[in-house]
């Protein structure tokens, strides 16, 4: 089966000389690097090329990564029936750049897309109906992000006065608790956080004693 | 809009009949939960169908990811609340494979008991609360007493009725309770009656087949294209499986057969899921005939804790567990998207691991998701009362679409 893949991530890497830009084998799935503007015409390749038909875009998602300079992924996931294989397609982008819309070649692209710009703000261009489909009417920001806090920034509670629900900011009974786990026995820097301390002796000059 | 012979005053030839939209839930009885669908109508035909879902979202992805691998497994047991097992074994599978450990065969073979437990206690609710939908109110009493059997067998081998949790990366929580196979087994022989009893109901009942036969019609191309799966596809005629297609844990021994459906209809999908039941059950029998004996869980202190007998001697085992009841372990770097054929479709996991004690990032890949997408495309055209025929056959359960 890897034979297999190796053999379809060669062809579909030479097909596209210049917009496949990787594609490597890990825990025996292929995983294919392409250009942003490139994806539809490699999409539509991988759906009707004999060798491929990768009919099923099985899921499509976005995945954050907030320190590199383009920090989403787009992630398409396609299942070949004929071949039964399956590929994993992967596209860059940041908050500005808009990556074309799939919907064109596959229809279950159109609510994933919407997912993955509600959830992580990643535009779709010539999307035909982009709007928010997990998240409340009117809601603002984009949960999944990564700078995007767990608790979120507002809370709603139906209010006796007003006969309504009503949005409040936030309001913690205990602050939120994320628990480092770095432990001193395995390969760790030596660096406790809130110890900052024991690097101070160091810093003193020599001699100022 | 008027019918013939009615006293309505016909429109005249220059009215203009403006279609409507209509508001279908998300408090409805036949929208299986909370889904609101907005309908545009013209009369009582569908003109357009607008799901809105996420009236159930809880976040469950962004909660993965501040949670420990082994923490993540319940959120799984609340996605597809009808098919908990299912939906932790596309979990347990991915973090195995990220892991790059193997579980017990013993293990594997439970999972896949449990798996067509799982399969036979999902169809049993849909296809019931289906038949109720569309006006037949005895299947889902029988239905649920059958369930009723089902879920004690998960509350004695997990402890919950519901949220097993059961499956763990690295096999299962623990093994079954002596005698347990032998119970099932009791059920495995009574159930096929309890079968021909519904099918006798409705398979062949003329109001049934007035709500079903011809309604929802999807072609094999439209159902790939629109990314269906499990039954939904295989009642469009494409024999796909991932149980035989891509086996998993023990799927390749067992010996079973794949229905499918002809027309692509809501009675064929009724039709497939019914026969799925009847494979089930031959699978379980296989299972429990197979079933080898040995340890549940991987022999490795690092993902799997040791017995509490062993902690009350060892420092070691105190300490192992404590690390894993507190850090957990980590993953090393690397991706997965790892799918198993839940009963209502491909469920699949999409693991990101960074190297630490919890996912990067999990997308859950739910079937109920695509089909949802798939309904307008499927009533446009069709009465009203279609669109709760068509749901009924979709399989829907918003804690798997909203996540």
């Amino acid at each position: 089966m890897t034979e297999a893949l190796q053999n379809l991530g060669d062809y579909v890497a030479a097909a596209f000389p210049d917009d496949v830009t990787g594609h490597s084998i890990g825990h025996g799935e292929l995983m294919l690097s392409v250009k942003r503007d490139a994806a539809i015409r490699v999409l539509g390749f991988l759906r009707d090329d004999p060798k491929c038909l990768f009919q099923v875009l099985v899921d499509l998602c976005g995945v954050d990564y907030p320190d590199r300079a383009e920090r989403f992924d787009v992630v398409y996931n396609l299942l070949s029936i004929k071949l039964n294989l399956r590929i994993r397609v992967k596209v860059t982008t940041d908050e500005q750049s808009a990556v074309p819309s799939a919907t064109g070649i596959f229809s279950a692209a159109g609510w994933f897309e919407r997912e993955a710009w509600d959830l992580y703000g990643i535009y779709f261009a010539d999307h035909p109906d982009l709007r928010r489909i997990l998240t409340d009417y009117g809601f603002e920001g984009h949960p999944l992000r990564k700078d995007f806090p767990l608790t979120g920034y507002v809370e709603v509670r139906y209010d006796e006065e007003q006969k309504r629900v009503v949005y409040e900011p936030v309001k913690l009974k205990q602050e939120f608790r994320s628990f480092d786990f770095m432990s001193p026995w395995e390969g760790m820097n030596h660096i406790l956080p809130g110890d900052e301390k024991a690097a101070k002796p160091e810093a003193k000059p020599e001699g100022s004693k | 809009m008027s019918a013939d012979g009615s006293d309505v005053p016909a429109p005249s030839a220059d009215a203009l009949i403006k279609s409507f939209t209509m508001n279908f839930g998300p408090q409805h009885p036949a929208a299986h939960g909370v889904l609101r669908l907005v309908l545009e109508m013209d009369g009582e035909v569908v003109e357009r169908a607008d799901p809105h879902i996420g009236l159930l979202h809880r976040g469950t992805e962004k909660l993965i990811e501040y949670k420990t691998f082994l923490q993540a497994v319940p959120y799984f047991d609340r996605l597809d609340y009808v098919s908990p097992m299912c939906q932790e074994h596309a979990y347990a599978l991915a973090v195995e494979k990220l892991l790059g450990i193997d579980p017990p065969p013993r293990a594997k073979m439970i999972r896949v008991l449990f798996s067509e437990i799982t399969r036979i206690l999902n169809h049993l609710l849909n296809l019931t609360a289906f038949a109720l939908d569309v006006g037949a109110i005895t299947p889902l009493l029988w239905g649920f007493e059958e369930r009723e059997k089902l879920m004690e067998f998960y509350e004695r081998v997990s402890g919950a009725r519901l949220h097993s949790a059961y499956f763990r990366p690295g096999g299962v929580q623990q093994d079954m309770p002596a005698g347990m196979m032998d119970d099932i087994s009791g059920f495995i022989d009574q159930f096929p009656a309890r079968i021909d009893d519904l099918e006798h109901l409705l398979t062949e009942n003329r109001i049934f087949k007035q709500r079903t036969v011809d309604i929802g019609i999807v072609s094999a191309k439209d159902a790939l294209d629109w990314g269906f799966s499990g039954p939904m596809l295989r009642g469009s005629g494409v024999p796909w499986d991932l149980r035989k297609a891509q086996p998993y844990d023990s799927y390749e021994e067992m010996d079973f057969d794949i229905p499918i459906g002809k027309n692509g209809d809501c009675w064929d999908r009724y039709l497939v899921r019914f026969e799925e039941m009847r494979q089930s059950l031959r699978i379980m029998k296989q299972a429990i005939e197979k079933m080898p004996g040995g340890p549940v869980r991987i022999n490795d202190r690092k993902v799997m804790p040791p017995s509490r007998g062993e902690m009350k001697n060892s420092m070691e085992a105190l300490i192992h567990h404590f690390k894993l009841y507190t850090e957990g372990y980590h993953v090393p770097a690397g991706e997965t998207y790892t799918a198993v054929e839940a009963p209502k479709g491909e469920f699949g996991v999409y693991l990101v691991a960074d190297g630490g004690n919890k996912p990067y990032r999990c997308k859950i890949r739910a079937p109920g998701f695509a089909f949802l997408q798939g309904l307008d495309y499927m009533s446009r055209g069709h009465m009203l009362a279609d669109v709760v025929a068509i749901i009924g056959s979709m399989d829907i359960v918003f804690g798997e679409v909203d996540r």
